[in-house]
């Protein structure tokens, strides 16, 4: 059974991708990403310049959900550039360079200080819940702003991928990705954390977290992310690749989202519970399923279910906003 | 890897029961509660609208929990406002913890407020009959913590250094853990271990001693977090890429003389260096 790939040029050993967010502020951090046994790994978002994140707490879960509020701080390019740079000197895997800014100006800024390093793809996020903080609203909610800033970004990086990392927190998320496919990305990452939402502490009658609310994510979210994954498939007919996030803690999560149309899958929240070696033993645990299943290559999953609704006369999922 | 039970990941707050002043800047807090901690653990504290940090745990006897902190940042000036009955939220315990085997003779290094975690080490040794060298630096005299403590602990001897030599040996406790290690004072068939906390420049030379002298040795080190639980990546050192939440604080000589950062520089909440 195979569990490699070729994707958009890039060759990934397996579908499985550090998410962006989870560790990944230095090198040693993606190389040990790496070591562990990572297919890919993407960076924190970088901005064109220093941003301060919210202060603690920022990060608190239960069995069923995490709140994160961390509010996407970077120390800017010139320590990203360091990292990136030292990172490619060794290049164990791919490396996917997430960006962020506040205006499509920003994102292409960031974009032109980190092309010349040949990361392996960019991954521009729109949606991270930092942005309701910080302008009132999310890119990814808006067809016009997604493709504005896409096209601008698309002109820094050259041939280099590109992918767009969605929000769930829309009626369409399937129009959206078809949009940002117009406007040049290459491929979708989905979904970002959904909410926000908020937790209190009885006794001080406190929001917990420092910035009040904060993006969803770990178990409660793979089922949000299985539909938009799905969603953005079918719009999309199934041509860009799709790296799908949310809530993957096991071989059969991973499985789920490619069959949804996912042909990488991020890992984020899980790691918490588990060290990098996660990435190993779902890869082993994917090809043990394979094999007894008898798929002989992994991209064999990658919108099956589409696939399976046709073959029995059903044309794409239903239930979705008109 | 230790799973981290999920209760400790969403932080509850408690009323502080007993508020005891050491120093003119150090001040410890009880509360009553146990989170079963071992000596070298952490819990993050929370003060609820401010901010939230990572502290060594003092003391948790299975009945109470005791933090013992310095007010040198914003955060820990806060805290020193509070009074007996404030809230004050706390998670964990988090990290790896000091372990010793019975009867074996341990050179206790505390710099600071490190005296707080250390005389956890202590207390909770004692009961396995291990035999004590407690070495307490600090500036002066009257940085000094927990001495009365040490001093009612039995099997237990009390070296005391303070850089202007206004109490005890007059330089750094780095020279008098040479000298203990030189004297080869170890009576009892289990060889010597050493641990340290404190600040870095500190633990440093003790590191570089005990590889020299060939000791077993371990200590706690401290860098930024966030989660606390192995998530956000702040507290991962170069080059191993380890996480000090997870793999730490406590961590052996072995592994910390492969963390090339280790008494050169520490980075912020965004990941950008600063040198010791």
């Amino acid at each position: 059974m195979n569990l490699s790939q070729e994707i958009l040029g890039i060759h990934f050993k397996n579908p499985l991708v550090l998410a962006s967010g989870i560790w990944g502020i230095t090198a040693s951090s993606w190389k040990e990403v790496a070591r562990g046994g990572a297919g890919a790994v993407t960076t924190k978002s970088l901005w064109p310049h220093e941003h301060k994140g919210n202060p603690n707490p920022t990060i608190i879960s239960t069995e069923h959900w995490m709140l994160n509020a961390v509010g996407v701080p970077d120390a800017g390019p010139v320590k990203s550039r360091e990292e990136i740079g030292e990172y490619m000197k060794e290049h164990p895997v791919p490396l996917i360079v997430n960006i962020v800014g506040l205006s499509a100006e920003e994102f292409s800024a960031i974009a032109r200080e980190i092309a010349p390093f040949k990361p392996d793809a960019f991954e521009v996020n729109l949606s991270t819940p930092t942005f309701l903080k910080l302008r009132g609203k999310l890119f990814a909610e808006d067809e016009k702003e997604v493709e504005d800033i896409l096209k601008s970004v698309k002109k820094e990086i050259g041939k280099i991928p590109m992918f767009v990392k969605l929000t769930p927190n829309v009626p369409n998320i399937g129009e959206i990705a078809a949009a940002a496919v117009r406007a040049g990305a290459d491929g979708i990452t989905a979904i970002n954390t959904v909410g926000p939402g908020m937790a209190i502490d009885l006794r001080s009658r406190m929001p917990i977290l420092a910035a009040h609310k904060g993006g969803l994510s770990g178990p409660a979210l793979k089922p949000i992310a299985v539909r938009c994954i799905a969603e953005i498939y079918e719009a999309t007919e199934g041509k860009v690749p799709i790296i799908g996030t949310g809530g993957v803690y096991t071989a059969e999560d991973a499985i789920e989202l490619m069959l949804a149309g996912a042909s990488l899958v991020g890992i984020g929240t899980a790691l918490a519970d588990h060290g990098a070696d996660l990435f190993a033993k779902i890869a082993k645990d994917m090809d043990s399923w394979c094999t007894s299943e008898g798929i002989k290559e992994i991209s064999e999953l990658t919108g099956a279910m589409q696939r399976e609704l046709i073959k029995r006369g059903i044309k794409g999922t239903s239930m979705k906003h008109a | 890897m230790k799973e981290i039970p999920l209760e400790d990941r969403l932080p509850r707050t408690y009323r502080i029961a007993k508020i005891v002043q050491e120093t003119e800047h150090v001040k410890t807090f009880t509360f009553p509660l146990s989170f079963g901690a071992k000596p070298g653990q952490f819990v993050m504290t929370w003060l609820p609208g401010f901010d939230e940090v990572p502290m060594s745990i003092a003391m948790d006897d299975g009945e109470e929990l005791k933090i013992t902190f310095f007010d040198v940042g914003d955060m820990t000036k806060e805290l020193f406002k509070l009074n007996e009955g404030d809230l004050v939220g706390l998670r964990g315990p988090f990290g790896t913890h000091y372990t010793w085997q019975k009867d074996q003779r341990l050179i206790l290094m505390a710099g600071g407020y490190g005296a707080a975690p250390m005389y956890f080490v202590a207390n909770e040794a004692i009961k396995d009959n291990c035999t004590i060298d407690f070495v307490v630096g600090a500036r002066g005299k009257e940085h000094l913590l927990y001495l009365e403590e040490i001093k009612g602990l039995k099997n237990t001897t009390l070296h005391i250094a303070t850089d202007d030599g206004s109490m005890g040996y007059k330089g750094y406790n780095t020279e008098v853990l040479e000298k203990l290690l030189n004297l080869n004072p170890s009576p009892s068939p289990n060889p010597i271990s050493v641990f340290a906390c404190g600040p870095e420049m500190m633990m440093k030379r003790i590191s570089d001693i005990c590889v020299a002298k060939k000791v077993d040795c371990a200590m706690s080190l401290e860098r930024y977090m966030k989660c606390g639980y192995g998530l956000c990546g702040n507290c991962v050192v170069d080059p191993l890429g380890i996480r000090l939440c997870i793999d730490g604080p406590v961590v052996k000589n072995e592994i910390v003389q492969n963390i090339a950062e280790f008494g050169k520089y520490h980075r912020d909440d965004l990941g950008k260096k600063h040198t010791f």
